[in-house]
């Protein structure tokens, strides 16, 4: 069963893998840019473990940011991450040992491998959840040694590789379109975004994002709750 | 050593983050957050994309056409094959191209 289990959890986090070694090879080449070298890049990998977070630490750790403004900009960026958690409650409750570290590890995309609840047969689903999240990380680490260690002798320039980053959340969001008949939690992310980017401007436009975008879906529940 | 901190900020931030529901909603979940959970994930992506858009100059040479053109393509790409890192891959292989021969 436990060999089977690794098995499965592997073919699982298969998608991911190529994924985060671009990405997470993505920034360990920004690390190396901004003078960093792979003892910092495989720490923030380690640590961190956000992959947007970390592109936008890399600009903070070299424009010199505050603490304050650091702890500002890590709850913006990743305050989506308390939503994933909050879906993930009930499936996660009782992992026991696993447990703390897989919400240490409940990134964008396990979060979005383990989502849908399902389990194959014949599997410990709890180790089956927490070897995922522990292959997804190990790749998202590798990527960033990876990276770092490259990016100082690839012998072209890697210019535009940060589009990557974009790319997988545009991926994620026709997929999620494509498998869903109800658009409109995520029309409504879309459209509110934009707008408060044109209203607020590009520095301070996400709080007020996620305030309009809650709202909105909490006017909509009666409707959504309605629908099959 | 002031890299060492804003990291371990970064790191500590995030960790408390993805565990405060768990230590807030020990015993049970409102039907509120539930629903949440369900309908935020979609919309949560939707922004991250604007988001990801933000630095685009629509006014300005070379007018955004890198990345809605690369955008285009991830879409496209993910409607066909539906395989993440196939629109991944060639959404970023087509901006790398674009920047460099638009601009």
């Amino acid at each position: 069963m436990k060999k089977r289990t690794v098995q499965q959890a592997f073919l699982k986090s298969v998608p991911v893998m190529a994924g985060y070694l671009v990405l997470g090879t993505g920034f360990g080449i920004l690390m190396r840019n901004a003078g960093y070298g792979v003892l910092w890049a495989a720490s923030m990998s380690l640590l961190i473990y956000a992959g947007s977070m970390q592109y936008v630490g890399v600009g903070l750790l070299t424009g010199g940011a505050s603490v304050l403004t650091v702890i500002l900009t890590t709850v913006m960026v990743n305050a989506r991450h308390l939503f994933y958690s909050i879906s993930m409650l009930g499936r996660y409750r009782d992992a026991g040992k696993y447990k703390p570290y897989m919400i240490f590890a409940l990134t964008d995309e396990t979060y979005s491998l383990l989502c849908d609840g399902e389990v194959p047969e014949g599997v410990d689903a709890n180790l089956y959840r927490f070897l995922v999240s522990l292959f997804n990380h190990s790749y998202w680490v590798a990527g960033g040694i990876l990276g770092n260690l490259l990016g100082a002798v690839l012998p072209f320039s890697t210019a535009g590789i940060e589009f990557s980053m974009t790319a997988l959340f545009i991926a994620s969001f026709t997929e999620q379109w494509l498998s869903s008949g109800d658009h409109l939690p995520a029309l409504t992310g879309l459209l509110s975004t934009l707008l408060c980017l044109l209203v607020f401007g590009k520095e301070s436009f996400l709080i007020p994002a996620m305030l309009l975008i809650t709202g909105i879906l909490t006017l909509l529940r009666r409707r959504e709750e309605a629908a099959p | 050593m002031k890299s060492a901190l804003l990291i371990a900020v970064m790191a500590a931030v995030t960790l408390l983050l993805r565990a405060l529901p768990f230590l807030v909603l020990r015993k049970r979940t409102p039907a509120y957050i539930s629903y949440l959970g369900r309908v935020l994930p979609p919309a949560i992506i939707g922004m991250l994309v604007i988001y990801c858009l933000k630095d685009i100059t629509p006014a300005v040479r070379p007018f955004g056409l890198p990345e809605l053109a690369a955008a285009a393509c991830v879409v496209g790409m993910q409607v066909w094959r539906r395989s993440a890192l196939i629109s991944i891959l060639s959404g970023t292989a087509v901006y790398m191209l674009l920047i460099r021969v638009i601009l």
